[in-house]
């Protein structure tokens, strides 16, 4: 600013250092206990210096939570809802932005609605829906009548049963997670600041509209794709209430599910050392992928919670 | 052809009818499996009472919503979820506002300060909660001992407030940085203009930030405390289902929470749907809220 003020400034870097501290202590110390053995994470007062077992304690959380697996998991659910979410979000924001059809507005009203309700209010009944996805299919059936007019013409007794269960699938774990419009309305509203002489031009040209989409609209989006796509991979690694409940399987959970469970309870061995090894380790790829992309993450934050 | 200009639609468009159908199709297709039926579904099993293995279902109008009207423990749990959300809210709004206003002061690190504070936006809610839980944990926890050696009798397992008071720290700490971003933001947003004239005019840079900065983030805190309400409502769940279990004696027992062990746990379909059609109610009203914001600083029709 216009003027200098010493003890201001000195006030605010120290402010500042308080605020990196109360991010920075935590993760200091869940190092150092991550890093000691289980006689010496139980010392009252704990050591300030890590201890030499890190590797070691990372190396059995490792099998004992089975992360190989689970960061496998983790990996494809989180790549599956950013591609998957920012994918149908283009498109449908292409489809409303760019055409005059019938029902336009009432497709935009439709998906607009969908940002309203996060998944969290509604885990049962969709549970009820992916477990068995061809439910409705099924209600069509019973509705309709169609097993009793079968047997009255044939005389054959049949029962028709639809299954199409997802629990324990990708699918599964991805699609109700895709199931929000927030990509597509970021999407909309930067197709509108997009130029219109670029339409026109392509257009004179003789391009498709799938051809002005791919040479022209994709292109320019890079940049709001690329920050989209860090807060979804951010999204898809650190969901937990959906992996939670919809997988039974142990090898198709995630791994902060996998986390949960290597939690020191009441009853069992405070192995607090292995239990914080195993934290840093599961939170390494988002901070990996948040420090390497600083830039777009900030614009992506900024612009998809609008 | 650009005569009338319908909202939303670009001036030059194409009018090919079968083609935006197939674009929108993936979409509307997941929206109804995913999203339309289960909501419906929501709805639908609120008015219903059904034994646990679905063999029996009737219709029972709004006995549902008035069981859990007259339920004590779900008023204590719509407390326990208000007071949560307040404090939260409060706690991170200011923490976030003095970090928001230092780092607009400072030229020199303003980089290096915002990566390491943005950094636990990148952690899961419930590994901020496992972080926290050991910190606090009475027995090995290395704050529970300073908190010991003060004559503090700590102990997040029996005593409720206690509890509270980690699953807040947990909350807080990994949302001020949500926060801040936004605030520091709108910070630099100011017109510099606006700061220069009152510089001139002889305002400290204190007296700047309330007469000019603050009045100016006015619009941004009010979106961050409708945000902060829906992260308080809802992804506190992971947090919760991790640190505390909604215990000691219900104490952290939030509403999301209550709607899982009721719903999947209890097996109380009706009232966890019931439960989860209020807390639908609210998350719409939040969104209406938030579109009022938004509608004010973003312009459609370009």
């Amino acid at each position: 600013m216009v003027e200098r003020a010493p003890v201001l400034d000195g006030i605010c870097h120290a402010i500042l250092l308080v605020g990196v501290a109360f991010v920075c202590v935590p993760l200091y110390l869940a190092f150092v206990a991550g890093s000691l053995t289980i006689a010496e994470v139980q010392q009252v007062p704990l050591p300030w210096l890590p201890g030499d077992q890190f590797v070691q304690n990372l190396r059995t959380a490792w099998t004992q939570a089975n992360f190989g697996r689970l960061f496998f998991n983790s990996f494809i659910v989180a790549a599956g809802i950013t591609v998957g979410k920012i994918a149908v979000s283009l498109l449908s924001a292409f489809a409303i932005t760019y055409f005059r059809f019938r029902f336009r507005m009432t497709a935009f009203w439709l998906i607009f609605v969908s940002l309203m309700l996060p998944i969290e209010v509604r885990i049962s009944p969709t549970y009820e829906s992916v477990a068995n996805a061809a439910l409705p299919l099924q209600w069509v059936v019973e509705a309709l009548h169609l097993s009793s007019a079968w047997n009255a013409i044939t005389g054959h007794t049949i029962d028709i049963q639809l299954q199409w269960n997802m629990v324990d699938t990708y699918p599964g774990l991805i699609l109700p997670l895709i199931a929000s419009a927030s990509a597509t309305f970021l999407f909309r509203q930067f197709f509108l600041t997009v130029p219109d002489e670029l339409c026109e031009a392509s257009r004179l040209d003789g391009a498709s509209p799938m051809q002005f989409f791919w040479s022209i609209l994709l292109p320019l989006s890079r940049s709001n794709i690329a920050a989209l796509a860090i807060i979804l991979f951010l999204y898809g690694w650190n969901q937990y209430l959906w992996p939670l409940l919809f997988t039974t399987d142990k090898d198709m959970a995630t791994a902060v599910i996998g986390l949960k469970h290597l939690i020191p309870r009441a009853d069992s061995q405070p192995a607090w050392n292995v239990a914080m090894s195993a934290a840093l380790l599961t939170m390494l790829p988002p901070i990996v992928v948040v420090v390497a992309l600083q830039r777009s993450f900030v614009k992506g934050l900024v612009d998809s919670s609008k | 052809m650009a005569a009338a200009i319908e909202s939303g639609l670009k001036r030059a468009h194409f009018k090919d009818v079968r083609l935006p159908v197939l674009l929108l199709l993936p979409q509307l297709a997941i929206l109804l499996f995913f999203f339309f039926i289960p909501s419906f579904r929501a709805l639908g099993q609120a008015f219903f009472l059904s034994d646990p293995f679905g063999n029996t279902v009737h219709f029972v109008g709004f006995d549902n919503f008035a069981q859990l009207l007259q339920s004590d423990t779900y008023h204590e749990s719509v407390q326990v979820t208000v007071v949560f959300t307040i404090l939260q809210n409060l706690l991170t709004i200011a923490v976030a506002l003095v970090l928001a206003f230092a780092s607009d002061r400072v030229i020199r690190g303003r980089g290096i300060y915002k990566a390491i504070i943005l950094l636990p936006y990148a952690i899961a809610p419930v590994i901020a909660g496992i972080l926290w839980a050991f910190l606090f944990n009475p027995a090995v926890g290395p704050l529970a001992q300073v908190l010991h050696a003060l004559g503090l009798a700590w102990d997040p397992n029996r005593v409720g407030s206690d509890a509270m008071i980690l699953v807040i720290l947990a909350a807080s700490w990994k949302h001020v940085c949500y926060d801040y971003i936004f605030l520091l933001a709108g910070l630099l947003a100011v017109p510099s203009s606006l700061m220069e004239a009152a510089a001139v005019d002889g305002a400290g840079p204190l007296r700047r930030f309330f007469t000019i900065g603050l009045p100016l983030l006015m619009p941004t805190m009010f979106f961050l405390a409708v945000m902060n309400f829906v992260y308080g409502f809802f992804e506190i769940f992971a947090i919760v289902d991790a640190v505390t279990q909604g215990g000691p004696a219900g104490a952290t027992n939030v509403l999301v929470f209550k709607v899982y062990v009721d719903g999947f746990i209890n097996l109380d379909l009706g009232s966890s749907a019931a439960q989860s059609v209020i807390l639908m109610i609210f998350a719409l009203l939040m969104t209406l809220l938030q579109f009022r914001y938004v509608e004010r600083r973003v312009s459609y029709d370009v």
